[in-house]
């Protein structure tokens, strides 16, 4: 067999259960990626062993998965719930003032003990049978553990220190917490590489984050769709008919769509220009461009320049799943939480600074209609993803096509109308995956 | 002890129950006109100063102003028709709007009309059987009088079904 074929082992509670015939067919099943990285094959977003490998190999695997922000935590006692993956997890600010991070499963009968989504507390207390863990997850009460009357109880050899919650790897960075089932991790810096590092410390400046709300919805496509959606530049001035006519990205404006060494992480940055200044020529090819459209509200679109960027708007991805938001000045933090191969949720933690006055803060709250799923923006983005699974689940065992600027094989490029950076996560992702 | 003989009581009490109709009349009005996708009818339901806004309960009982709608003007309110109407891509859908639960709160002394009502949207696409429930939630109102009719001064839509399904394409 070639190097680009994989097989990927089935689940083994589907062996057991189905019979001998589909059995074969599953074991049969190879994974052949076709070609180069110009063609990506349809199984990549549908197949359910694809997806599964892709949780213990990337989610859980040598990977910083964004968990919060500090701002959300800022005193001992408080939690959020937050998902590593697939994976419950609650994010805590501990008594010594440390955060944690831990799994939201309860080492007795595994269950989800925390069910709010945000608050304070002294300690968790699974509602089952009052197993009490303490802000780190440290395994602190078993109710009847000696039993009752001599009779029952744990085995007199559990060791409540040996039964704590399962703890992750967690590092902050400019206020924003990243957490990883991987103890051998690099460093947050070195993760990201220098220049997409340098484009997250232009966001997070330094300035104290204010959270100005949250966004949660569900999407039915595969969680590497909203990635490639911020990997290609292309659909942005042909599907936003609103950023185009009202010149916040058009084909020709100075823009770059970065990504680091190893193709994982991007970003996609532009800087906003006049209408006017556009070319007839260009004009005609972007057909989402209308003359004379004008918005009632002009203050809407203006810019306030905060930032030491040239850049009004970036869009970084974070591999695995964080999506930073600079979209002028509405800010905000886009978590993917894959749910199978078909689904996955966002949720969204809108931002300001502390410092903001009043009309700074109302300005964000305004511009904010850009994105979100209600989104101007964003409902176009999370429509297309859907038509685009649609047509891969509908059609099985095709492939499509990235090709755009082949003189950029993978990586970095400084036209719009490239898939350079979507070349460059696949060749990251099949290394990961052995693929 | 309310004396309901008296005309003094009757007559207030008729005043109630007209306000509460032609309440209950403009939220019937409102739903027809997003249900039939009249969206620039819809804009004209507002005050020119209005407040319009679709916010999740979690952010509305943390005091998040975060909304998946911001307006704080009826020029945003028609920017927001204008865009849907003429520059936003999606899927094509029918909606139904039902509003309910209507309680008028009280009239303040400036003619301001406090309301709340209850709504849910059912949403239905083209190539799926189900008519879902696409969001359930609650205004919170205020009119006011323009040249004798009633119009939204504010409108906050709290809405309780956090996790959305993809989108909200159309305003609620």
């Amino acid at each position: 067999m070639s190097a680009n074929i994989s097989q990927i082992e089935p689940r083994t509670d589907v062996e057991k259960v189905r019979g001998p015939i589909e059995n074969t067919v599953l074991f049969d099943r190879q994974y052949v990626w076709p070609g180069d990285l110009t063609e990506i094959p349809d199984w990549v977003y549908t197949d359910e062993n694809v997806y599964r490998r892709e949780v213990e190999r990337i989610f859980h695997g040598p990977t910083w998965n964004y968990v919060g922000l500090e701002a959300e935590l800022p005193n001992p006692g408080d939690f959020i719930r937050s998902h590593v993956g697939p994976t419950s997890v609650v994010v805590t600010r501990a008594k010594d003032g440390s955060i944690n991070v831990v799994e939201n499963r309860c080492v007795h009968r595994a269950a989800e003990f925390c069910r709010e989504l945000s608050g304070n507390v002294n300690e968790f207390i699974c509602p089952y049978h009052q197993w009490t863990y303490d802000l780190k997850g440290n395994l602190i009460g078993v109710p009847f553990r000696r039993g009752v009357g001599g009779k029952g109880g744990m085995p007199k050899s559990f060791n409540l220190a040996e039964h704590g919650l399962r703890r992750l790897n967690v590092t902050s960075h400019r206020g924003v917490v990243f957490a990883s089932y991987r103890d051998d991790m690099e460093s947050f810096a070195d993760y990201l590489g220098p220049e997409v590092l340098r484009e997250f410390e232009a966001t997070f400046d330094g300035r104290k984050l204010k959270v100005l709300g949250h966004y949660r919805h569900s999407l039915p496509g595969n969680w590497k769709l909203y990635h490639e959606n911020l990997k290609d530049p292309y659909h942005a001035t042909l599907l936003h008919t609103f950023l185009v006519t009202f010149g916040l990205l058009v084909a020709g404006n100075r823009s770059l769509m970065l990504t680091d060494k190893s193709g994982r992480h991007g970003v996609m940055a532009s800087a906003k220009s006049e209408t006017k200044n556009i070319g007839a020529a260009e004009k005609k090819e972007m057909r989402a461009y209308k003359e004379g459209m004008a918005l009632r509200e002009t203050r809407f679109m203006d810019f306030v320049q905060e930032f030491d960027s040239p850049w009004s708007v970036t869009m970084s991805t974070i591999w695995p799943n964080l999506i930073v938001q600079r979209e002028m000045n509405t800010l905000g933090i886009r978590q993917i939480v894959p749910n199978g191969p078909d689904e996955f949720i966002m949720k969204w933690t809108m931002f300001g600074f502390e410092g903001d006055d009043d009309e700074m803060t109302r300005h964000r709250l305004r511009q904010g209609n850009l994105m979100g799923p209600a989104g101007f923006l964003g409902l176009e983005d999370n429509e297309a993803m859907k038509f685009v699974q649609d047509g891969m689940r509908r059609v099985p065992d095709k492939h499509h096509l990235v090709k755009l600027d082949p003189a950029t094989e993978a990586g970095t490029s400084d036209t719009l109308i490239s898939e350079a950076a979507i070349r460059a996560m696949y060749k990251h992702w099949r290394q990961e995956m052995g693929v | 002890m309310l004396d309901v003989s008296s005309a003094k009581t009757r007559d207030a009490r008729l005043d109630a129950l007209l306000l509460y109709q032609e309440v209950n009349e403009f939220n019937a009005a409102y739903a027809a006109a997003l249900d039939e996708q009249r969206l620039i009818d819809w804009v004209e339901m507002f005050t020119e100063d209005a407040f319009y806004v679709v916010i999740s309960r979690e952010n509305a009982d943390h005091g998040l102003p975060v909304g998946l709608i911001y307006c704080d003007s009826k020029r945003m309110i028609h920017d927001r028709a204008f865009a849907l109407e003429k520059t936003t891509m999606f899927a094509p859908r029918y909606l139904r709007h039902i509003i309910g639960n209507l309680q008028v709160l009280g009239e303040a002394p400036d003619g301001a009309i406090r309301a709340r009502a209850n709504y849910v949207l059912i949403q239905v696409l083209y190539d799926r059987p189900e008519a879902k429930l696409h969001q359930v939630g609650a205004y919170h109102d205020v009119f006011r009088r323009v040249d004798g009719a009633l119009k939204l001064a504010e409108r906050r839509c709290i809405y309780d079904s956090l996790l959305i399904d993809n989108a909200l394409c159309l305003p609620v």
